[in-house]
């Protein structure tokens, strides 16, 4: 059996808000294994991105985060900033969406990595910088010794999404959460980023998570895939199950609205996201999933096996096996 | 051509850009539309790709003179625009409309759905209380009646593009130029969006200008499409050619870039990885401007700058070493 790096179980994580508290993580449960390529995906408010804030504790105090989420069999949850602080950048990182507002613009890329490498490790300034040079070849940044003098503003962003992948996996993390990491790029730099984390993930044998809306960028790099609605893990599986045979209404439904190629018409999943402060009761999903029964309206389904899938769904058992979307 | 309803001509747009270095004050132009040459015919759509920095959006808003050509013309309905004053102009906007990519930016917060729709109504002059009208179109999008009275910041992402589009309708136009009008959408509101705007087209027969970067829903939505780099297009023609034989390496490119919602086709796929970022439209290669990332360039690629020709599936690329 695999090693399990970070294992989260029924993490919740709640927000005060004026229309009162809202729920946006509801007890999800998540395992990643040491070395693989974790897609997790959803829309936007389906708590992705939060649950993994609250994993490296970097939300406010005043949210509300309950549930365990060791790492390497250490509890993260309740740990006091001091051991936090320890643990962000040594043994987990996370890189975000716009890599410009991660650097800071008035410090040498050089010095940036250095900082990372330094607050972990004793290491002299004249070695930091060498190993800083090191990290900048590794994601692909041709001419390091140059480029290591030189300020965020003189890189593209696809140059700058480098450089924030070489400051988190600066110490060698055990795990890298990728939040959208590709998002604000061009698709051509996309490739060239995806390309990278892959890269990384295979020479150092880091795990990583990767969040993102996108269901091609979890075909093209992820081992398994993690399927999020409304704060819920709604199915979970082997990208070869998932994008084979979806189980769960809303994975076939997200994965047929996608345009294939040829002119069928899509078909939009229908209703709309629910508003998290109020969400419906039993299954989230069941005012826009097309097999709906009054069971749903009342029982909230926890993930089962179901073939070669983890499924939400208390009719899994009795629904068409899907087609195959492609 | 008779039923030619948009016709772009060598359209340039150059920016001027202000920079101070030191003592010495210099201008710089920005070349963000090099030539660009195109047309739409009646009831068609003509779909606008690139990365970003390659001008469509700056093409799309020269189209309806929002931002003014430095040269070139643009001909509607057999009109140059480009003579037209500006209350000749604002009469022509009528017959053309566009929407844009932010739904949370493009709608006044302060008024109500229904005063927003009916806007254009008023600005153009048409007579009446425009409330059947405004009921009409909020059908039309696949809103309620009872939404006229409500603000933007009741509606979701995608409830808001449709408003967008209802007040882009109120006036009838023959031509819509949609500017990224999905790219701010969640995937399964998307498609939503996109079959509203394939009924629209059946039940009304506008035409569409369809600016976007995915590359998948302009192949479904698009009659034709016109992919840009640099300012400039490279590949031009049926959407069925484009995407199944890409002539230009750019394209090529492009599309094996996009990564497919199926495993299996990613891990056998022939991926074509392309070098570094788009150079800068100030200071633009000489010749192609896409040899600088390009497998194939040759020093004729550096000296002459190619011109569109057809290829044997029918479209037109701007290549000297096309593929095949």
């Amino acid at each position: 059996m695999t090693e399990k790096v970070l294992e989260i179980r029924d993490l919740h994580v709640t927000f005060d808000t004026p229309s009162g508290p809202l729920e946006a993580v509801r007890g999800i449960d998540l395992d990643v294994e040491a070395g693989e390529l974790l897609g997790v995906v959803g829309e936007s408010g389906s708590g992705k991105s939060v649950s993994f804030l609250a994993t490296m504790g970097l939300l406010p105090a005043r949210v509300r985060v309950t549930g365990s989420v060791l790492l390497a069999g250490e509890q993260l949850i309740g740990a006091s900033n001091k051991y936090m602080r320890s643990v962000r950048g040594r043994l987990l990182s996370m890189i975000f969406q716009d890599p410009l507002s991660a650097l800071n613009p008035v410090h040498r890329i050089g010095d940036q990595i250095s900082e990372m490498l330094q607050s972990h490790q004793s290491l002299s300034s004249r070695d930091a910088a060498k190993r800083a040079m090191e990290l900048l070849d590794i994601v692909g940044i041709p001419q390091p010794s140059d480029r290591a003098r030189q300020y965020p503003h003189e890189f593209s962003g696809g140059m700058r999404q480098r450089v924030i992948i070489a400051i988190a996996i600066a110490n060698n993390p055990k795990v890298l959460i990728a939040d959208e990491p590709t998002t604000a790029l061009d698709v051509t730099v996309q490739a060239q980023i995806l390309e990278v984390i892959e890269r990384v993930q295979d020479r150092f044998g880091t795990a990583v998570v990767l969040i993102t809306h996108d269901l091609g960028v979890i075909a093209r790099v992820a081992d398994r895939v993690n399927v999020m609605y409304a704060g819920r893990n709604v199915e979970q599986g082997t990208i070869d199950n998932l994008f084979d045979h979806p189980s769960h209404p809303y994975t076939r439904g997200l994965l047929a609205s996608l345009p294939r190629p040829g002119k069928q018409r899509l078909k939009p999943i229908t209703g709309f996201p629910p508003n998290m402060v109020k969400p419906p009761r039993g299954c989230a999903f069941h005012p826009r999933c097309d097999f709906a029964a009054d069971i749903c309206k009342s029982e909230m389904p926890n993930l089962v096996s179901y073939g070669n899938l983890q499924t939400a769904c208390v009719r899994a058992r009795e629904l068409p096996k899907s087609e195959r979307f492609v | 051509m008779s039923d030619e309803l948009l016709k772009v001509t060598n359209l340039v747009k150059n920016f001027e850009l202000r920079v101070d270095k030191g003592a010495r004050r210099r201008k710089r132009i920005v070349q963000a539309v090099t030539n660009v040459s195109f047309s739409v015919a009646k009831g068609q759509t003509l779909g606008l790709v690139g990365e970003s920095g390659s001008g469509k959006t700056t093409v799309g808003r020269c189209i309806l003179r929002l931002i003014e050509p430095t040269s070139g013309s643009v001909e509607f309905e057999g009109q140059e625009l480009g003579s037209l004053k500006f209350e000749e102009m604002r009469a022509l906007r009528r017959k053309m409309q566009i929407v844009f990519q932010d739904p949370f930016a493009s709608l006044d917060p302060k008024m109500t759905v229904g005063a927003s729709i009916s806007e254009p109504l008023i600005v153009q002059g048409v007579p009446g209380d425009h409330a059947d009208k405004v009921l009409e179109l909020l059908e039309l999008v696949g809103l309620s009646a009872d939404h006229a009275q409500r603000f933007p910041h009741e509606f979701s992402g995608g409830q808001r593009q449709r408003i967008g589009v209802a007040r882009a309708l109120a006036l009838n136009p023959a031509l819509i130029v949609l500017d990224e009008p999905v790219s701010a959408l969640d995937v399964s509101i998307q498609a939503g969006v996109v079959n509203l705007f394939e009924d629209l087209q059946s039940r009304l027969g506008m035409s569409y200008v369809f600016i976007a970067h995915d590359l998948s829903v302009v192949r479904h939505i698009a009659d034709r499409v016109a992919v840009m780099y640099l300012g400039k297009i490279v590949e031009i023609g049926d959407q069925e050619a484009v995407y199944a034989n890409p002539t230009h390496p750019y394209t090529k490119a492009l599309l094996s870039a996009v990564p497919l919602p199926d495993p299996k086709t990613e891990r056998t796929r022939n991926r074509i990885m392309l070098e570094g970022d788009v150079p800068s439209p100030v200071n633009p290669p000489s010749g192609c401007r896409f040899r600088t990332r390009c497998w194939k360039a040759q020093d004729v690629c550096a000296q002459e700058e190619p011109m569109l020709a057809v290829r044997p599936s029918g479209q037109m690329s701007a290549c000297h070493f096309p593929e095949s």
